[in-house]
């Protein structure tokens, strides 16, 4: 599944993306320490499957929760995405 | 508010059942129950069947609401709480039904919900609520493969059809037809933000625009909005409309008209897919209990 | 050299005059449905009070999200722009500009010069400025004035969960339901923009000075949660909201300079 997490407001699309099938082949699951503001959680799903998501508290305000980490000149990798070994996360922003 | 001030975005209660049918010859009865921000619906399927549903405004308490709904439904079959095998809370007050035996979300619930109403052709599933707008792409089976949920901004949602509705003093159910009495079609609202989108209508009709070209030129907003959130999910045919928007006809044929495909059309209220999924998980979950306990 | 400078914002135009580098004539005015008439109003304004006629004015440069709509600009500048030279003008020490205004933040880096170095903004989105305060002090029936005050005489932080304006109204409705006292509500709208303006400012950096400026700097609830949030010391000069159109008339200086 693509699960999508975020939201469109006027000011753009904040989505984090997360492709279940890379969690499935996951046992590390480092993308829950990796991110610095607890974005990620192991969930179990409506499907029984254990995969990662963007923990609820944070959905509606992912522009300003994942801005430390997006500086405005010369953005770094993103911890999470770097630290996805199925290259499962990715931001649409 | 005065007293006397008329509510334009009220939608009415009801409920239904299947009068052909006798609970008591089946052998799972479950239910579903979806507390949503504005209307909360039940649900109650005898073997994977429709039974008997209703449909009520949510109050401020949702476990009340969730009673509530369940209740209506109940109401004139001779069935009580205890009969019913499994509950299945979705919906966002999910977690507060009090009698769910399990929450699923209602991303799933809703594809689930479609793919019994609409058949298993249906891929492409919208659902506009009062307070949310969720894109799901599914599987034959009713599986989730895609979603999107925005659940954030009132844009796209019927509460930001209901701000429009409270300014134009139009009830919310008469927006569709009246946004279609123009004579040709008005360019779409430019602002997203509903807080600047409804400043801008007050713009257009102090310019002397009619209210029905006003409400054409929200609705097109809003369904660009919504194509464009249901083409990021791959958008594919059978599309399927649940959730109040699949009423404003102002909406839906704008959307099927960016898109170039129509939605499909069934015999059952739309607004009771969500609950109506939840019912069916209730019955795979029940099942699959069973299992485990002669296991 | 007489310039002028012309701030086209969402809510309010504003007008500044300058005469041989001194301000000496200002306006203000309500954007309203009209802006190109606003305007012409507010620079009419401006220039009865610097005791000139509109024709001595050499040059009118625009700016703000309504720049476009002024016939009378000889050329425009985008409100980044114009809020960097105005600012450092007005603080020479200032390297972090903080604006806020009633329908967008911005947050910019800023060089000793005046030149825009790296910005972020904020715009298009209510709950991210000053409009977002607004709509709850309406939802509360209270001027945004005495909103603004009473923010400072709370006892305690609450959460606000809705981010869109739309939703936090209702919100806003049930806390007062559940009788949380208005104070502690203002506070926590005041924390809510406080906090989305913070993180934006964040992607360019915090370089010292910072100054904020824009007219929601008027709002003390949101200056005390600001300075919260940010964690860090601000200036805030004075004629706040006339900073963009001191900006644009310092550039339409220049520009005539440029011209000969």
């Amino acid at each position: 599944m693509k699960a999508n997490y975020g939201y469109t407001d006027g000011s753009g699309d904040y989505y984090i993306t997360i492709e279940t099938e890379g969690c499935l082949k996951c046992t590390e699951h480092d993308c829950v320490d990796a991110c610095p503001q607890d974005v990620f959680a192991i969930i179990e799903d409506d499907y029984d499957d254990l995969v990662a998501a963007v923990v609820e508290e944070h959905r509606r305000s992912l522009a300003y929760v994942c801005s430390e980490c997006k500086p405005a000149s010369d953005p770094p990798p993103l911890p999470c995405v770097e630290a996805c070994p199925q290259n499962a996360i990715s931001h649409s922003w | 508010m005065t007293e006397n001030k008329q509510e334009f975005w009220r939608w009415s209660e009801y409920n239904w059942r299947d009068e052909n049918k006798d609970w008591r010859e089946g052998n799972i009865v479950t239910a579903g129950i979806d507390v949503g921000s504005v209307s909360s619906q039940a649900v109650i399927c005898v073997d994977g069947e429709l039974y008997a549903f209703n449909n009520v405004r949510t109050g401020s308490n949702s476990p009340d609401s969730a009673r509530r709904a369940l209740e209506g439904a109940l109401k004139d079959t001779g069935m009580t709480r205890d009969d019913i095998n499994f509950v299945v809370g979705t919906g966002y007050g999910r977690v507060n039904v009090p009698f769910a035996d399990k929450a699923v979300t209602e991303i799933a619930c809703h594809a689930r919900g479609a793919n019994f109403m609409a058949g298993n052709e249906v891929r492409t599933i919208l659902d506009m609520g009062g307070q949310d707008c969720k894109a799901i792409h599914c599987d034959e089976k009713g599986k989730v493969t895609n979603f999107k949920m925005n659940d954030k901004c009132a844009a796209g949602t019927g509460r930001g059809m209901e701000v429009l509705a409270d300014l134009l003093e139009v009830p919310v159910t008469e927006i569709g037809e009246m946004s279609f009495q123009v004579d040709e079609e008005p360019p779409p609202v430019s602002s997203t933000c509903v807080v600047f989108a409804k400043s801008e209508s007050m713009a257009l009709l102090k310019d002397g625009w009619p209210k029905s070209k006003v409400l054409a030129a929200y609705c097109a907003a809003m369904a660009q909005r919504v194509a464009s959130l249901l083409e990021s999910v791959g958008m594919q045919e059978k599309f399927f409309i649940t959730g109040g928007i699949a009423k404003n006809r102002g909406v839906v044929e704008r959307i099927e008209k960016i898109l170039g495909v129509k939605a499909i059309q069934t015999k059952f209220d739309s607004q009771i897919a969500g609950a109506l999924g939840a019912a069916l998980f209730a019955k795979t979950l029940y099942e699959k209990r069973q299992a485990k306990g002669v296991a | 050299m007489i310039t002028a400078g012309i701030d086209v914002g969402s809510k309010t135009i504003k007008v500044v005059i300058l005469k041989d580098g001194r301000v000496t004539g200002r306006g203000m005015k309500a954007a309203g449905l009209e802006q190109a008439e606003s305007a012409t109003v507010c620079l009419r304004q401006a220039a009865a009070e610097a005791g000139i006629k509109e024709s001595d004015i050499e040059q009118i440069v625009s700016t703000g999200a309504g720049r476009k709509a002024v016939s009378q600009a000889n050329s425009q500048i985008t409100e980044v722009g114009a809020d960097a030279v105005g600012t450092v003008h007005v603080l020479p020490e200032a390297r972090t500009v903080i604006d806020v205004g009633a329908e967008e933040g911005r947050g910019i880096k800023v060089s000793a010069e005046g030149k825009v170095v790296d910005f972020a903004v904020n715009e298009k989105c209510a709950a991210g400025a000053g409009s977002f305060a607004e709509s709850m002090s309406r939802a509360l029936e209270m001027t945004l004035e005495e909103f603004g005050q009473i923010s400072l005489k709370s006892t305690r932080s609450i959460p606000m969960n809705a981010q869109c304006t739309v939703f936090a109204e209702s919100e806003v409705v049930s806390l007062l339901h559940a009788e949380t006292s208005k104070e502690d509500i203002s506070r926590a709208v005041h924390d809510a923009i406080a906090s989305r303006v913070a993180s934006m400012v964040r992607r360019v950096g915090i370089e010292q000075k910072v100054a904020l400026i824009g007219g929601v700097a008027y709002n003390p609830g949101f200056v005390n949660s600001l300075s919260r949030s940010l964690e860090t010391e601000f200036v805030i000069p004075d004629d706040r909201e006339y900073i963009g159109a001191l900006g644009a008339a310092l550039v339409a200086v220049e520009r005539s300079k440029g011209n000969k």
